[in-house]
């Protein structure tokens, strides 16, 4: 898996399985559904990128127990953060929020919560489509290392991490590793 | 003025493509970025500011079209000659990203007075600025300028050498029609290859057209300039474009009809006979424009002047991207705006020792 500065995610171990991830989906879901007393007004957010296949998977879970299609939409951060000009900063998809988020109740979904800069940047952008009633989070690890007071409402594990460490969800599972420079793998 | 360039167009050309090429060198080991002539990007630079723009095109859907993206940056506004719709989009443009906008209009200003270009530029340099948009009725100004400030600067069209950003909002809108005539599901074009394009009118001073071949060329199209020999390049040598006088012969063949202004001037300098006759011979005349099949695309960079390059009713057609070209000009703006000072700006070293710059750079997936 490449990453910018041409280095590689090397991973050192499984931290969760296929299976432990379908589960943390579904205990989330009923998490959110019992929360919220159902799913009315509710509508899932997934962050580019990592957070958009399991907003998507939540969104199927959460059909499946209430037979309810809750509003899916996708959200870019890139305008908003905070490190602009400081590295390089690039959307990677365009953000579609396809309903109004006046009075919603909105499930903001991302697969690691780190420093929590990107959640911070997430508020900001959301604020820009309509005064949600309430904003929750929900992370697939939490990682911790926070750098601003951010807490997630639903997490699939809490993971002891150290900073210089890299968590990397995709749908065969969670691992953890480092990132290595692409010529001395070789 | 001491920057006056107007030598032929020919050498010009090809003047500002090495010029643009050691510009770009000196960016790159400045960290400052700029965008003089069009030839600063590459085929994958124009698609990545096409990138950036569609995604500014969500933004400018919202009931606030605004993001604080460039909140605390400064965009001065430079225009030496006289411009509505390109300093309105710029200004437009680096609002809606939430920087300041400082503008200057060369009637209003100290160089009524005497002021040279260069302590103009170094003045506004001084009150510190992050970019310069400049505009000026002298070939290479930009350019010029780019070594008497620290500031990013862009180029909003000088004399008769390039207009930059006109040229990527023309690209972006072509490629734009194309995307939404095809089918959902199917994967749409990345460029403009295979499209057959023909620009219209007075070539020879454009620079528009100067910029437009440039990015069109590299982004796989195939140009075909169309002018009376008085207002068509002297010399094509270097550029991948073939010329015609036969409007009519080509036009069942193409995808784009780009017309370009014809100044009134023109005629006064006896290079076209009268407005009527360039109109006849080379306008988008209401006939042609009956003839022209619906799926071809009809431009014009504006002002127009409706019955000189284009019959009154041309430019209604549906297939007329003369508004969309506007629309999508802020958008092109924002996504320069936002290359320039905020989407690959260097890593300060040193500075902001309280981040680590490796844990913010490896958290791109793995952070929340």
């Amino acid at each position: 898996m490449a990453r910018p500065g041409g280095r590689v995610f090397v991973a050192r171990a499984q931290v969760m399985d296929t299976d432990e991830v379908s589960r943390a989906l579904r205990r989330i879901a009923h998490e959110v559904i019992e929360r919220n007393h159902g799913l009315g007004q509710v509508a899932v957010i997934g962050l580019q990128t990592g957070g958009v296949p399991l907003a998507e998977r939540l969104v199927a879970v959460l059909r499946e127990i209430e037979g309810v299609d809750v509003p899916l939409g996708t959200l870019d951060v890139a305008f908003y953060r905070d490190d602009i000009g400081l590295r390089p900063v690039l959307p990677e998809e365009v953000t579609s929020i396809p309903v109004d988020l006046t009075g919603a109740t909105v499930v903001l979904v991302d697969d690691v919560l780190f420093t929590g800069r990107t959640v911070r940047a997430a508020l900001d952008a959301l604020a820009d489509y309509g005064r949600a009633r309430a904003v929750q989070l929900a992370v697939m690890v939490d990682r911790g290392h926070r750098e601003l007071p951010i807490r997630p409402d639903y997490v699939g594990k809490n993971l002891p991490t150290r900073r210089d460490e890299v968590v990397d969800v995709t749908s065969e599972g969670v691992n953890i590793g480092e990132l290595v420079a692409e010529r001395s793998q070789r | 003025m001491t920057t006056t360039m107007e030598t032929s167009e020919a050498s010009t050309a090809v003047q500002s493509q090495t010029m643009a090429s050691r510009a770009t060198e000196a960016a790159r080991e400045s960290g400052v970025r700029h965008l003089v002539s069009i030839t600063d990007l590459d085929r994958e630079g124009m698609l990545g500011i096409f990138h950036l723009a569609d995604a500014f095109k969500e933004v400018a859907e919202r009931p606030i079209p605004r993001v604080p993206a460039l909140r605390g940056k400064t965009v001065a506004t430079l225009f030496f000659e006289a411009s509505t719709r390109t300093r309105l989009s710029f200004e437009a443009a680096a609002k809606r990203l939430s920087a300041d906008v400082m503008s200057f209009s060369a009637s209003t200003s100290s160089l009524e007075k005497g002021e040279s270009l260069r302590d103009t530029i170094e003045t506004i340099d001084a009150m510190g600025v992050d970019a310069m948009v400049v505009r000026h009725k002298s070939s290479g100004v930009p350019s010029q300028v780019r070594a008497w400030t620290k500031a990013s600067v862009v180029n909003g069209g000088d004399g008769q050498h390039e207009h930059p950003t006109q040229a990527l909002l023309d690209c972006y809108t072509i490629r734009e029609a194309l995307l939404e005539r095809t089918p959902a599901g199917v994967a749409g074009p990345e460029d403009l290859r295979g499209m057959r394009i023909a620009i219209v009118g007075d070539v020879r001073h454009s620079r528009v057209a100067r910029s437009d071949v440039l990015a069109m060329t590299a982004l796989g199209a195939e140009v075909v300039l169309v002018g009376p020999r008085t207002l068509l390049p002297p010399s094509l040598e270097g550029w991948p474009v073939k010329a015609t006088a036969d409007l009519d012969g080509l036009l069942d063949s193409l995808d784009v009809v780009y017309l370009l202004r014809i100044q009134k001037e023109r005629a006064q300098a006896a290079l076209v006979p009268s407005m009527e006759e360039y109109h006849e011979r080379f306008g988008l005349t209401r006939e042609r424009a009956a003839r022209l099949d619906e799926r071809v695309l009809v431009m014009h960079p504006g002002p127009m002047n409706r019955g000189v390059e284009i019959a009154p009713e041309a430019a209604d057609l549906p297939s007329s991207l003369i508004t969309r070209q506007v629309k999508n000009g802020v958008l092109i703006r924002m996504a320069v705006l936002f290359h320039l000072l905020g989407a690959g700006g260097p890593l300060p070293a040193g500075a902001f020792g309280g981040i680590e710059t490796g844990t913010t750079e490896t958290s791109g997936a793995a952070d929340a």
